[in-house]
């Protein structure tokens, strides 16, 4: 049960955004600009397999399985690789630089002080550009932020892989200002 | 040295705002929002005080000086009570509202799942209400995410703490959204 009195059947973090809506506009802003709008360099499929990963670490169920689905849906016919990601990012099919920028976020979510200098020369090495770089640290950051506001007021977290794949679609397509997942999950 | 050509001297978040402006401006709506919109039964100091206690739990100079100065600045009391509190809430002189937040604030820190049944019954006990609990929490979290962005990109920080009481009254004025490249 939630720790403070949300709507009843809307899960996770949009439980939040219809609780708190002052709130819930700048934290939707921030998603849809990090992993949703166009990039330089990084698939949206790029950015939101980073957000999962992240989300996994911090074992939060409902961040996890959500990007995941949205980060199989941007990725087409790679879908597969999100699930050898989130096993083991070092022995995934994806390319040094992806490997390299997860390693990376793997050290924003022990802490921010836990980035090297060697991380970053790797990820240089294995092409990575300053704003890949910047995108990378800010994505693991912001989750640090929304797993523990999702788990932090113990949200209701849905069982059924399946609502996370139909939501995981519409974000897919619309972003995150579509705010009809809402209902489509309840 | 930042661990990325920002191409600008700012410090800390600042430095980063500059470089990449559109992510800035929800970060600064959230900041502005959960810390300085006066539409809240939490005052201005005491949520600065909740981000300032969890930037000082993820040891990030810049973020725990910024926003200590700005709890100060609002809460009337200079830089060592400030520090005072963040070494030990319990024994400051603060409501038992508030030392149940600081409790909650700790726990989000260390990780979502951490904060307990038991610490929210303290603070509705303490006359907490939802929306303090919610925003203590998004407080905490934000701060997760803030001290990360910051120390993980390796941004530099004034090392004199006067430096940040000196700003503390004009980005209390000004707000989070017009201040980024003053």
């Amino acid at each position: 049960m939630p720790h403070i009195t949300l709507p009843p059947n809307v899960p996770g973090i949009r439980s939040l955004f219809v609780f708190r809506p002052d709130t819930g506009g700048a934290l939707c802003d921030l998603a849809q600009t990090l992993l949703y709008n166009p990039h330089p360099t990084l698939s949206a499929g790029e950015r939101e397999t980073i957000a999962a990963y992240v989300s996994n670490l911090n074992t939060c169920k409902y961040c996890t399985n959500s990007h995941a689905a949205i980060a199989r849906h941007q990725l087409g016919e790679q879908a597969g690789i999100v699930k050898q990601v989130l096993a083991d990012p070092e022995t995934a099919p994806v390319s040094d630089k992806l490997k390299a920028l997860l390693k990376i976020a793997a050290r924003v979510q022990s802490g921010g002080k836990n980035v090297t200098e060697d991380d970053v020369a790797l990820a240089r090495a294995e092409g990575a550009t300053d704003i890949e770089i910047h995108d990378t640290v800010l994505i693991a950051a912001a989750f640090c932020m929304y797993n523990r506001y999702v788990d932090g007021l113990a949200t209701w977290q849905p069982e059924d892989g399946e609502l996370y794949d139909k939501m995981g679609e519409l974000r897919a397509r619309e972003g995150y200002h579509n705010s009809s997942s809402t209902q489509l999950i309840t | 040295m930042a661990h990325i050509e920002l191409n600008n001297d700012l410090p800390g978040i600042r430095g980063l705002m500059a470089y990449r402006p559109e992510l800035a401006e929800p970060l600064n709506a959230l900041a502005e929002t959960l810390l300085r919109d006066d539409n809240n039964t939490l005052t201005r100091g005491e949520r600065e005080l909740i981000g300032t206690y969890v930037s000082y739990l993820n040891d990030c100079f810049f973020c725990q000086n910024v926003h200590g100065a700005m709890a100060g600045h609002y809460l009337e009391c200079d830089i060592q009570q400030i520090d005072a509190v963040k070494q030990d809430f319990r024994s400051a002189e603060l409501t038992d509202k508030m030392k149940a937040l600081l409790a909650i604030a700790y726990s989000v820190q260390k990780g979502g799942k951490q904060v307990t049944e038991e610490q929210i019954a303290e603070a509705r006990e303490h006359g907490a209400t939802d929306t303090e609990i919610h925003d203590t929490v998004l407080i905490a979290a934000a701060f997760c995410m803030f001290n990360r962005y910051v120390d993980g990109l390796g941004t530099w920080a004034p090392q004199d703490r006067q430096f940040y009481i000196n700003r503390a009254p004009q980005r209390a004025l000004e707000g989070y959204q017009s201040s980024v490249f003053k």
